[in-house]
């Protein structure tokens, strides 16, 4: 049947999972959260500490069919995936779950575990590199599913994913297993993704390269839930973790677009003393910043708090005083790692704090504005941020969904086209973030306000700012760059794209090879 | 116009295409390779043959390696190189091909 | 306002050679795009840029950013070509680069006219407008101005200049003032437009304000940009004050109200003024028009 964005859903998948039916209609649901079967440890001991992985692997029991996790703060940089999928695969145990916060181009040796059944079951908010091309290439032998982080935590909460052993890479942690994402040869800031893996897994494991006296205070990561530590020699690449500090776009499409962006904030009414803000990590984003500042000052209005994945940029305004809190679920340069030890107004926060739609009420919730980025963006303002214009998977719905859901102004900021590609576009390949969440579109040729949004196009027009329509926008796509070929996939679906409440947005077929 | 020799038109920078024409015994071959495969390859095959069809190139052997180009970047690069295969220096006959 | 005399704050310079720069430089709504032939193109790729030049004159739409090319030197073997290719695609000026003499305006305006008739354009469509480049150029600069019907414009170009003045790139300006004066004198005795010379440092927009504030005050029509990050500098310098333009708005009325009753003479706030202000003030209106700071009638 149709869900409600048009996409057809089969209705196999249905049997045990309802069709999207809207950003908030599962709005006040009651449900009870299940919990992880602990092992006792009253008797006093000194340690925790394994002697490698694979002793603390075969201690975990780890048995054929079982779900491992991981979190992605440590981004390219990460060596934990590849070290403990490697024990596992030594180990001859098959048939496992990988359920990571994010899997990349760090982790391309997974995808020949992928092929030779060791990996049979994926479920992410990211997938890129050799992996994403082995998904999409039927190599999976169960259907991949693919989550926003809000999603993925809420899964975990509400016991939709049961994970068997919660592997979790620590920049630091004491022998008990207190753990924190700050200090360390391989900072990377916070822990957030991990924290509720932590809570929720049967067993955990902290794979560590830097042992600290205990207790490592205030953990990121308490010792309570943690099973075993193994030190090893590194967890990952620094330069890969944390980049150099993100230096601000010069490209001038990026810094007309982010221009337009801090008009199109300025004539909302959200944009007063006090207003909350998150921004992507892409270009013209982040320079969404340099704009915001001048105008800040202009006005004499401070943004009360920012969140989000950190970068130097909101730290720069911080240490101005023109933030006045910055909360953290990840950290993309070392001006944000930095900043999360140093900064006492600068928090660290849980993946399910920051977006998980199904508790009390998470920080996206309160959102005023975020701006984002697309690879796709369609007439009916949904976004594609998961597969590439050849059909491949090669990214991430990450928070994208959820902060857009959250936010009381959502804006996308993206160039038209790319090379060729048109941006906005008749159809996404693939819905990640419904066009129910997403308000304004800018581009580097006009600005278009989701008609839902009469409001905001009253406000907008009222500033003189020139909006175009979404069609319009489209038009001039197609008559620059031609329209595009539709991609050819064959029956099998490879993937679902799961909404972050879990009902069923999209799906993912398998791409057929192109032929001329 | 004939092909009597080997020529290149274009870079490998985004947004451009690069066109390089050899002589070829019988017939026209073409071969490409494009960053936006999946969505242009068929127009961007339309536009090559298309381009060399109002030349009057009736024997090439034509390699396209795509950077995203545009149909006006695309047929820009193809004729250039064309010129340059057949040994054409100067008076083009600008859009006298069209004719 | 003509096509000759059309608001030129801003020209920017595209290499003509490079499809990634040309097909879309109009989003950053300069007044006009310079495509340049000349030495953004290397020596043997000056074919390879005429046909991507010739292919975005006819297919991209410019959304009525004016297409000006910049042809390779009269000492080239290329220009002729460059001339005819950018007629054929329907460019809407040509910019002479290194002219010394009113004859070099001559010869080129002949080579388009003959472009035009090989092409079937309208004849005289396509304007004309000289860089001066050396201290001849400057020194004839008044015969360049006067030498062509199609000439809109002249602009002083820099780099050249100071190395043919054994001198270089000064904050105030000291080493290009005869030059620059010289040929405004130029310009307005022929009733040309007349555009200043590029500022290369990106890094330096202070440098670049003061250096257009200057050119405002010197009487320059506009500047030759170099990155779509200069464009609104010189846009909002060249952007008249709200008084200025209230003045100007009162002006244009007052004449046409008294040209209605046959008043050739008249005051404004105790000032008195006459036809003669009419075209600085219709001017005014246009720049505030642009930037977007006038919705008025006039």
């Amino acid at each position: 049947m149709k869900n409600a964005i048009g996409r057809e859903i089969p209705d196999e998948l249905l049997v045990n999972a309802e069709p999207y039916k809207g950003n908030y209609a599962l709005d006040g649901v009651e449900y009870t959260k299940p919990g992880p079967t602990v092992r006792a440890s009253i008797k006093p001991q000194e340690s925790k500490i394994a002697g490698s992985l694979r002793d603390a692997i075969v201690q975990c029991g780890l048995k054929d069919g079982m779900t491992v996790s991981f979190h992605h703060h440590l981004r390219d940089g990460d060596y934990v995936i590849n070290l403990v999928m490697k024990e596992i695969e030594a180990l001859g145990i098959r048939d496992l779950t990988i359920a990571a916060s994010s899997v990349g181009t760090a982790h391309d040796p997974v995808a020949k575990m992928i092929e030779d059944g060791v990996v049979t079951g994926l479920q992410t908010s990211g997938i890129r590199g050799r992996m994403g091309e082995a998904v999409s290439n039927g190599k999976l032998r169960t259907t991949a599913i693919l989550r926003s982080h809000g999603g993925r935590v809420r899964a975990i909460e509400q016991g939709e994913v049961h994970i068997d052993i919660a592997f979790i890479g620590a920049p630091t942690s004491d022998e008990y297993g207190n753990a924190r994402g700050t200090g360390g040869k391989s900072d990377c800031g916070v822990l957030s993704y991990a924290m509720v893996d932590a809570k929720y897994a049967d067993k955990v494991v902290i794979v560590t390269d830097t042992l600290m006296d205990f207790p490592n205070f205030p953990p990121s990561i308490e010792a309570v839930d943690v099973d075993y530590v193994v030190v090893v020699d590194s967890i990952g690449e620094p330069k890969k973790i944390a980049s150099q500090a993100a230096r601000m776009s010069q490209d001038p499409r990026d810094l007309m677009m982010a221009e337009n962006c801090v008009r199109v904030m300025a004539a909302t009414p959200y944009f007063k003393d006090g207003y909350s803000f998150q921004a992507g990590a892409g270009g013209p984003s982040l320079a969404v910043y340099r704009f915001l500042e001048p105008l800040m000052i202009e006005r004499k209005i401070k943004m009360r708090w920012a969140i989000g994945g950190i970068t130097q940029p909101t730290v720069d305004l911080l240490n101005k005083g023109l933030i006045q809190c910055v909360v953290d679920a990840q950290d993309f340069d070392i001006g944000a790692v930095r900043s999360v030890h140093e900064n006492p107004n600068h928090y660290e926060i849980s993946t399910s704090q920051y977006a998980n739609p199904m508790n009390k009420g998470a920080f996206v919730n309160k959102l005023d504005f975020v701006i984002l980025a697309a690879l796709e963006i369609d007439t009916d303002f949904n976004v594609n941020v998961v597969t590439g214009s050849d059909g491949i998977l090669r990214g991430a719905p990450g928070g994208h969904p959820d902060a857009s859901a959250g936010a009381k102004c959502t804006i996308i900021v993206t160039p038209l086209v790319r090379g060729r590609i048109p941006t906005v576009c008749e159809r996404v390949v693939t819905v990640t973030t419904p066009g129910d969440s997403v308000d304004v579109l800018v581009t580097d040729y006009g600005i278009a306000v989701n008609p839902a949004r009469q409001d905001l196009i009253e406000a907008l027009s009222a500033h003189k700012i020139p909006l175009s329509t979404i069609d319009a926008l489209k038009d001039k796509a197609y008559s620059m760059v031609g329209r595009p070929d539709d991609l050819e996939f064959f029956d099998r679906i490879v993937a679902i794209v799961e909404a972050r409440d879990g009902t069923i947005l999209d799906i993912v077929r398998q791409i057929k090879p192109y032929e001329l | 116009m004939e092909v009597v020799k080997t020529a290149i038109a274009g870079t490998l920078e985004s947004s451009d295409v690069q066109i390089t024409i050899e002589p070829n015994g019988n017939g026209t071959a073409v071969d490409i390779s494009s960053i936006v495969l999946n969505q242009y390859g068929r127009q961007i095959k339309a536009i090559v043959l298309d381009t060399l069809n109002t030349l009057g190139v009736k024997s090439a052997k034509v390699t396209v390696v795509d950077k995203g180009a545009l149909d006006c970047t695309i047929k820009a690069r193809t004729e250039c190189a064309v010129y340059r295969a057949a040994g054409f220096a100067e008076s083009f006959p600008w859009g006298g091909e069209k004719q | 306002m003509t096509e000759k005399r059309r608001l030129r704050r801003t020209m920017m310079f595209l290499n003509a050679q490079r499809p990634g720069l040309i097909k879309d430089a109009y989003i950053y709504r300069p007044d006009s795009v310079m495509f340049d032939l000349e030495d953004a193109v290397a020596e043997n790729q000056k074919d390879a840029a005429r046909f991507s030049l010739y292919h975005a004159l006819l297919n991209v739409d410019y959304c009525g950013v004016e297409r000006i090319v910049r042809i390779n030197g009269l000492d080239t073997p290329y220009w002729k070509e460059d001339i005819r290719a950018s007629v054929a695609g329907g460019a809407d000026g040509i910019r002479i680069p290194k002219c010394e003499y009113a004859q070099d305006v001559k010869l080129v305006d002949a080579a388009i006219e003959a472009a035009e008739n090989e092409f079937s354009r309208v004849k005289g469509s396509t304007l004309l407008m000289s860089a001066i480049e050396s201290p001849r150029g400057v020194l004839n600069a008044l015969s360049i101005c006067e030498a062509s019907e199609r000439l809109f414009g002249v602009a002083i170009s820099g780099a050249d200049f100071r190395k043919c003045m054994q001198t270089a790139y000064t904050k105030s300006g000291v080493e290009m003032a005869a030059a620059r004066g010289n040929i405004l004198l130029a310009a307005r005795s022929a009733g040309v437009q007349c555009f200043d010379t590029v500022f290369t440092n990106l890094d330096d927009m202070e440098g670049f304000t003061e250096e257009v504030v200057m050119n405002k005050q010197m009487g320059f029509d506009g500047k030759s940009v170099i990155s779509p990050r200069q464009i609104k500098i010189v846009h909002d310098v060249f952007a008249p004050s709200e008084k200025e333009i209230r003045e100007a708005e009162k002006i244009v009325r007052t004449v046409r109200e008294n040209a209605d009753k046959g008043v050739g003479v008249f005051t404004i706030d105790g000032k008195m003024l006459d036809i003669a202000f009419v075209p600085g003030a219709e001017r005014t209106l246009a720049l505030a028009r642009a930037s977007g700071l006038y919705e008025g009638e006039f």
